[in-house]
């Protein structure tokens, strides 16, 4: 599950994103690994993520199975944190993203006082994620780079649509979906916000950032100066 | 993946949500359908979007005459308005596509869900790569572009032919006939997935020479490479890897860092931690 490795941008793109997730390896540290991934989650819970999820049951933003058709009007849907955490009923990948650094080094502090003894890591810049290791009295284990695309590039879209969809790693924000967001941000047709939440709905692992995403949206509305 | 075609009304909606673009309207039916060829079984389109329900031949009527009156609206992007895409059953080869394509599906191979590799995100407790050792994760048709596994097999037997050793508990390798020659099974080679990732490791002083050959095969295939490398740290949590890559002209800025937090059990055991520190 590579699916915020290879993440398009600049360094300075990076400047808010922050994924950090959990995960218990196979017939090694598994057996009693769900309580623990609760745990991971109610802790980033009081550091503001602005997203998480579980790799198996879906992030904060999820598609509705039964949707009233007012939501085309208004469209509500709360973010039921707890039900998250309930549904965890197996070894799965965890996940919380993080927009700050400050909030991102208080969370690495109280997961390394929790000793939850799973696998964790940081996904984001290397010196910022190295930074926050040093502060919060951690030595990192192994790093693992991301060296960038290859190969036929012509056939990828543009760089802010790269930027959006690339936030969901799986693939699952389309190209053509990031693009079809930004043109009805420029239009006028939705907000930042309200075209953020559409295309996280479809990251499976909630490691979509809809702080970045809010940012890209804006950007591409002024045509990306 | 098949979508209704009573169900649908050609809102369209699911054509810009398809990861590679496997969906149109058939003008000589005025329906959505999916070029079976193209798709990959991801599933995005039948699990990613909301559901209303509605009855098909209201909202038809509803949709021609806002067409007649030329009234634009302007629903929510990501909604199936009549539930119209239906999964179909897969049998074998069809069935890789979804295993490499459906994030939320494990894979058989390796027991984990997404691409069903665990990398150096476990290494705190795996130890896969030592010091001095460098993991390659080679990733073929992401972001968006999807790949066959004939093109796959193009970087496994190059890289076979430098004597790399494929990881074992890897997806792709569960698809090899030979590893030792990177030869792939015959009977998936066509099969087009949305995206597949290879490893392998080897020693920090063989990575400028594998970076050079992943880079000349990756630009004869039609699709696109994604490459990351990794490295286990020293003591004092540094590595020779990133001036390695820096001298090779690589710009290595992002990527995921193991905490090392990680630990095995005693044989036996059961950690009384588990959820104590909530």
């Amino acid at each position: 599950m590579t699916n915020t490795l290879h993440r398009y941008g600049d360094a300075e793109s990076f400047r808010d994103d922050f994924i950090v997730f959990a995960m218990p390896t196979r017939g090694v540290n598994d057996a009693d690994c769900v309580e623990k991934l609760r745990t991971f989650l109610r802790l980033a819970l009081k550091h503001h993520p602005v997203n998480l999820g579980d790799a198996r049951k879906g992030g904060l933003y999820q598609p509705t199975p039964r949707l009233n058709p007012s939501a085309h009007w208004r469209r509500q849907e709360p973010l039921r944190t707890d039900e998250i955490l309930e549904r965890i009923d197996g070894p799965t990948t965890v996940s919380a993203v993080f927009d700050n650094r400050q909030d991102l080094v208080a969370f690495i502090e109280e997961l390394k006082a929790a000793d939850l003894g799973l696998s964790i890591n940081i996904s984001g810049l290397r010196d910022e994620a190295n930074r926050c290791c040093q502060q919060a009295g951690i030595t990192r284990h192994s790093v693992e780079y991301s060296l960038g695309f290859r190969g036929q590039m012509d056939r990828l879209p543009e760089r802010p649509v790269l930027e959006l969809s690339t936030m969901c790693g799986h693939g699952m924000i389309s190209a053509n979906f990031a693009k079809k967001m930004m043109d009805w941000v420029k239009e006028g047709r939705r907000t930042p916000a309200e075209a953020a939440r559409s295309a996280a709905r479809f990251c499976v692992c909630g490691v979509f950032n809809m702080t970045r995403a809010q940012r890209i949206l804006e950007r591409a509305r002024h045509g990306n100066p | 993946m098949r979508i209704d075609q009573w169900r649908c009304v050609a809102c369209g909606n699911c054509l810009a949500v398809c990861p590679v673009g496997a969906i149109h309207i058939d003008p000589g039916v005025g329906r959505a359908v999916i070029n079976e060829d193209a798709c990959v079984e991801c599933y995005n389109c039948f699990r990613g979007m909301s559901k209303e329900h509605l009855f098909p031949p209201m909202v038809r009527a509803i949709r021609r005459v806002a067409k007649a009156f030329r009234f634009r609206f302007d629903p929510e992007p990501d909604i199936c308005p009549t539930d119209a895409i239906v999964p179909t059953e897969l049998g074998w080869p069809r069935v890789v596509r979804r295993a490499f394509s459906d994030p939320v599906v494990e894979h058989a191979a390796t027991g984990i869900h997404g691409r069903g590799t665990e990398e150096v995100k476990t290494n705190d407790v795996t130890h896969r790569v030592g010091e001095g050792e460098t993991g390659f994760v080679v990733e073929f048709g992401r972001p968006g572009v999807g790949v066959r596994f004939h093109e796959i097999q193009r970087m496994t037997r190059a890289l076979a032919e430098l004597g790399v050793e494929f990881e074992k508990k890897n997806p792709v390798t569960s698809m090899m006939s030979d590893p030792k020659r990177g030869e792939i099974r015959e009977d998936v080679l066509n099969e087009k997935i949305l995206s597949a990732i290879v490893e392998f490791k080897t020693t920090l002083e063989r990575v400028p020479e594998l970076l050079g050959r992943i880079e000349e095969v990756a630009e004869g295939l039609s699709t696109v490479v994604a490459l990351g490398v990794s490295t286990r740290c020293d003591s004092a949590g540094q590595s020779r890897l990133p001036d390695l890559l820096a001298g090779e002209g690589y710009t290595a800025f992002r990527g995921k860092t193991n905490l090392g937090l990680g630990r095995t059990p005693p044989a036996g055991s059961v950690d009384p931690r588990g959820g104590s520190a909530s």
